[in-house]
Order: structure tokens, then C-alpha cells, then sequence
């Protein structure tokens, strides 16, 4: 069993909404009108509603929490519960054009293979994660001593489902060194209402959230 | 079924639902007879004349795309929604928790239509319906029949009644059987199919539980070889496999909520060995009023149509028996059903995505186990309504 299976349950799923929902619009914008989108741990289902509004996309979820595939189901979405990993095995390769990683893959047991699986089912991957050396994290661990407990980790070391953590930086050199073509970064950090602000510069220190978009193929 | 998603903060004004109810339903029949009419069976053998017991509920469009065909499970019948109005204190029909104006199968959109499977006892041709060339019920005389006939025979009704393509086919259990059935035997005539709380092919411990039923009615000496008249069938027996199922109907939490480890008198033990705890009571009152309204000789039948069914036997591989299926499935299981297991269900949508379809797929929480799927409680009414309304956007785009 899964990491994310065992904290499925617990997790406070709605703590996060206002992170987990940040960088829809930015999604949508990378999404091809009429484009075959799976979206590996949809949640409630919120961000395919709104791609197949906007986009008018054939969607298809993958979710872990009974609840949440319900919610999905009863409001028309085509979704399955299951876990992650295991729901890409049964699919051929290139089977999506768009693969949605949206704020998972911190909380999944082996986020290295669910990526190499993602790459392998579709022809672009878009993963977004909470970046640990934000400046306000680096200093409230080091000026405080504390984790860090914000819009984007919104959870105490004991509650989190997230087992990992990540930064742009290291992300940058994942992909270096797996030779994954990046297509597109993009930079956020929430201002006060949680909305989301773009970050040019230094975003390794400066951005709360990253998006990648990663293409197949070599780089 | 009313489901409370957010609560808004101011609260709105609190109104009485609007309680609509089918209007007087009845069961009909249509029989099939004449020259081509003739039905072949899988075992080879063959049946003449074939009545079918079916009631409809809404209506056909006049695209005659909204039919939704109902299928029931062992102990079913044509009656799945709606009250006939022939008695006081009378139950509506086994699934009108799903089915009725403004329910997940919304009668004032779908026309729904349910019919008493090929062989069962409810008015369509069975072991208990009278043999026309004897003017006796058929007994053990009764051809053998399998899933796979018995949606025949549903394909010669939606003739009958002018249905040409069926919005979806719907079923739980033996009933989620014919909905796989009917998405392979004719592809092009369903738009959607929702299996419920079924599988491919049932364990061998489910075969385990079947046996054990048959053998219940077939040692009881009232069966005497299946030729019995019905009004002393095996009584005995039938009601003892009554009460088996029913264990296997419920789930260990299920049995511990309703009945806990209380006495019938309240009291304590009674030093007695007729029924002393509650449990007993309810299994001894499924037994006895399932006599009142079932036939034994169909029991032997139907358990057996279920233990032949068997999609990977009958196709090679399962994903094989899907590869010409072409619409959308839900497949919907419950956590605490354990003899028609979610792992069985978890298999049915890795074979459908396998060879490409467009699969939903839910397990559902419920601590009901296999009855879960006939009762209310949990979200299945939901789950169910949303996936008809994708299948009728889809069908008008």
C-alpha cells in the first residue's frame, strides 16, 4: 500500500484548496483545445470541470479518497479510484496528450517512478509542487526554529500527506539529469487572498510554487 | 436522496421537498410464439413459447433515446419501482430508491423499463410457469439457461416495445452480470452500462455459498426430485437457503449494528434451542417470507446460471470479451461486500481500460456489504445520476 493510500483518509483535503486551485488558470492556458487530459489525483474534480468548460478536453481522473470520486462522478466527470501508480500500468504509451500532476507529487511514495510513468502515457506533463527554499520558509526555519505552516504547507509535521519535499532548484536538476525536455516554467507565490502572483526572477528563492511542463523526448 | 454537499452561510428558507411518487404501476406480460420464435439456449436446447413479466416507468422520447433498462438480481422481479396499489401496507418495488420522478433514475426524463429475467418466477417463462404441452409447471423439465440467454430475451422485449438503443443498462449483482452481458453481446445498441456490486465470474467460495443452498432445498424430502406441486413446495430448504444468502447478503459490521449480540425476550439466554438471539429471528423471517414468494426449483436454476457465468472462460482473456465494447462504463462496488468482492470490480475496470475505454469506477463506503447496492445510505444515487446525465450530453452532442 501507497503512502498516499494510508493518509488518504486523514488528510484535511480542504486546508489546501486555495494552493491546490492556484495555478488553474496557468493549467488551462497549457492545455490544447480539445486535448485527451488525465489528471492524476483530481480531487474533487474542480480543475477537469473547468478544462472541459474552457478547453472542452476528453478528461479522465484518478483519485484515491472514496468522497472525492464520488463528488467527481456525481457531477458528470469520468473518474476512477485508485492509486496512482498502479492506474498507469494498464495504459498504452502516449495514451493522453496532457498528464496533470497538480500538487501530488510531494504526498506519492515514489514520485521519481509516478513521473517516468506520467512521461510515459502522455506527451506533456504538468507538475506543480510547493517550493521548500521559498524565502519566508528558509526564514521562519531558521529565524524561528519552526516548520513551516502557510498557504502552501498548510499542515503540521504530523498531519501533512506530504512524505517529500522539493525545490525548484532540485526539480531543475532532476530534469538535467534525466534528460526531460522542460517546455515551460512557471513562478508563482499567494498574496494575501491566496491569489496567485507571478515571480520572474530568483524564483528558487522567491516563488512559493513552481510549474513545470514537461514535454517527451529527449532534451 | 438528498445530499447536503456545502452549507451555505446564510441558511435558506426551509421548505418541505416535494414529495412526487410514480403513479399506479402494474406488471404486463408479452409472450413471444410462432414460427421464429423459437428461443435457442446456450446449453443447446431450446424454448417455446417465451413470456416475459415487465413493467415501464416515464416515457420514450420521441428520439427513443432515453430508455434505461433495469436489471434485477436473484431474488427480483419486474416490480422495481412504484406501488401497484393492490394491497395495504404495501413495499414499493426493490429499487424505487433509485428509480421515481426526481430520483437518480429520473422517470421524468428516462423511460425505464425492467422486466422478471428468462427462467426466474415472476411471471416469465421458468421452472415454475406451467409447460404448454403438459398443463403442468415445467419443473426440472425447464431448459438450463445462462446470463448470456437471458439477454436475449431482454433484446426481443426492447423490440417488442419499439426501443431501438438504450441510454444505459443498469444492474447490480447477477443483475450487474446481464449489464456486462448486454454491453458485449450488442455493442451497438448500448450507450452506457453501470455494473453494480458484481463480477466477471463469481469465486468458488460464492459457488461455495450456492451449493450449500441447493443442497438445502434438494435434501429437503418436500422437493421429491423437483416435481412438487406449488402450493407444498420444499419450504424447508428453500428458507434455509434463504437464510444462508442472507449472511452472505450482510457484512460482519452490518450484522453487529442491527442486531448486535442481543436476545429476542431482552432478557438473556433461555437455555432453549429454538431462535434466542435477534440475528436468528431476522434470518428465520427472511427464510419464511421468501417462501411465501419465491420458487425452488428456480432457485436451483438461477444460482447455477450464476455459477456458469463466467466472461473469461467464455472469451479467453476478460479484456478480450470487452475489446468490441464501445461505451462508457461506471462500475461501482462497496467496501464491505464480500461476496462480490471490490477486487473483483478493481478487475473489470483494469480489463475495460485496457482495451481503451471510457471507465468510472467507485467503491463506494458502506458497511452494508452486498446488500448495500438495493438500500439508501451512501452515494450511489448520486454517483449513478451524474453518470446518466454525461451519457445524455454525450448522446445529444
Amino acid at each position: 500500500m501507497s503512502a498516499h493510500c494510508v493518509t488518504a483518509q486523514q488528510v484535511d483535503w480542504s486546508r489546501s484548496r486555495p494552493r491546490d486551485r492556484a495555478l488553474d488558470t496557468s493549467i488551462v492556458s497549457l492545455v490544447p483545445q480539445g486535448a485527451r487530459v488525465l489528471d492524476l489525483g483530481c480531487g474533487n474534480g474542480d480543475l477537469l470541470l473547468r478544462l472541459k468548460a474552457d478547453r472542452k478536453v476528453e478528461e479522465r481522473g484518478v483519485e484515491l479518497e472514496p468522497g472525492a470520486v464520488a463528488e467527481c462522478l456525481s457531477r458528470g466527470l469520468s473518474v476512477i479510484q485508485a492509486d496512482l501508480e498502479e492506474s498507469l500500468t494498464d495504459l498504452r504509451e502516449v495514451a493522453f496528450d496532457v498528464v496533470v500532476l497538480n500538487q501530488v507529487l510531494l504526498a506519492t511514495a515514489r514520485p521519481l517512478h509516478l513521473l517516468t510513468e506520467a512521461l510515459r502515457v502522455g506527451r506533456l506533463v504538468l507538475v506543480s509542487f510547493p517550493n521548500f527554499t521559498y524565502w519566508r520558509i528558509r526564514s521562519q526555519i531558521v529565524f524561528k526554529g519552526r516548520l513551516p505552516v502557510n498557504p502552501t504547507l498548510p499542515y503540521q509535521w504530523y498531519d501533512t500527506p506530504n512524505i517529500r519535499l522539493a525545490t525548484v532548484k532540485d526539480f531543475r536538476a532532476l530534469c538535467q539529469d534525466k534528460r526531460w525536455k522542460v517546455n515551460k516554467e512557471l513562478f508563482v507565490n499567494l498574496d494575501r487572498q491566496d491569489l496567485p502572483r507571478p515571480v520572474r526572477f530568483w524564483p528558487n528563492m522567491r516563488a512559493s510554487l513552481a510549474l513545470f511542463a514537461l514535454e517527451r523526448g529527449q532534451g | 436522496m438528498t445530499q447536503i454537499v456545502k452549507r451555505p452561510e446564510t441558511l435558506p428558507e426551509i421548505r418541505p421537498p416535494e414529495i412526487r411518487r410514480l403513479e399506479q404501476v402494474r406488471t404486463q406480460t408479452i409472450t413471444f410464439e410462432g414460427p421464429g420464435e423459437t428461443l435457442h439456449l446456450e446449453s443447446g436446447q431450446t424454448l417455446h413459447p417465451v413470456t416475459v413479466a415487465y413493467e415501464t416507468y416515464g416515457r420514450l422520447n420521441e428520439g427513443r433515446d432515453n430508455a434505461v433498462l433495469v436489471c434485477h438480481a436473484l431474488s427480483g422481479d419486474a416490480h422495481a419501482a412504484g406501488y401497484h396499489g393492490l394491497e395495504k401496507d404495501e413495499k414499493p418495488g426493490w429499487w424505487d430508491v433509485l428509480i421515481g420522478p426526481g430520483k437518480s433514475l429520473d422517470t421524468d426524463k428516462y423511460f425505464v423499463i425492467s422486466s422478471n429475467f428468462l427462467g426466474g418466477c415472476k411471471g416469465s417463462a421458468g421452472p415454475s410457469s406451467i409447460n404448454p404441452a403438459t398443463g403442468k409447471p415445467y419443473g426440472l423439465d425447464f431448459p438450463f439457461y445462462t446470463v448470456k440467454d437471458m439477454v436475449q430475451v431482454q433484446r426481443r422485449l426492447l423490440k417488442h416495445l419499439g426501443v431501438p438503443r438504450l441510454l444505459a443498462v443498469i444492474g447490480g449483482s447477477l443483475g450487474g452480470m446481464q449489464v456486462l452481458q448486454w454491453a458485449i453481446s450488442f455493442p451497438g445498441m448500448v450507450r452506457g452500462a453501470i455494473p453494480i456490486a458484481t463480477t466477471a465470474r463469481l469465486s468458488p467460495q460464492a459457488i461455495a455459498f450456492n451449493e450449500v443452498a441447493r443442497q438445502a432445498i434438494m435434501s429437503d424430502p418436500d422437493w421429491n426430485g423437483g416435481d412438487y406441486s406449488l402450493d407444498a413446495q420444499p419450504e424447508r430448504g428453500l428458507g434455509l437457503a434463504r437464510m444462508i444468502g442472507h449472511i452472505t447478503y450482510l457484512s460482519e459490521q452490518a450484522m453487529l449494528h442491527k442486531f448486535s449480540r442481543r436476545y429476542i425476550n431482552g432478557q438473556g439466554r433461555s437455555f432453549c434451542l429454538t431462535k434466542d438471539f435477534q440475528v436468528e429471528s431476522y434470518l428465520h423471517h427472511q427464510g419464511s417470507s421468501f417462501v411465501r414468494r419465491f420458487d425452488a426449483n428456480t432457485y436451483l436454476y438461477i444460482t447455477r446460471a450464476m455459477d456458469y457465468f463466467d466472461l473469461e472462460a467464455a472469451y479467453g482473456r476478460l479484456s478480450t470479451a470487452f475489446s468490441g465494447c464501445r461505451c462508457p462504463f461506471l462500475v461501482v462496488s462497496f467496501t464491505s461486500d464480500w461476496l462480490f468482492p471490490p477486487e473483483q470490480s478493481r478487475e473489470l475496470v483494469q480489463a475495460l481500460r485496457r482495451v481503451g475505454l471510457d471507465v468510472s469506477y467507485c467503491n463506494i463506503e458502506s458497511d452494508q456489504g452486498h446488500d448495500a447496492f438495493l438500500l439508501p445510505g451512501h452515494r450511489m444515487g448520486d454517483v449513478v445520476a451524474g453518470f446518466l446525465n454525461r451519457l445524455t450530453r454525450m448522446a445529444a452532442s
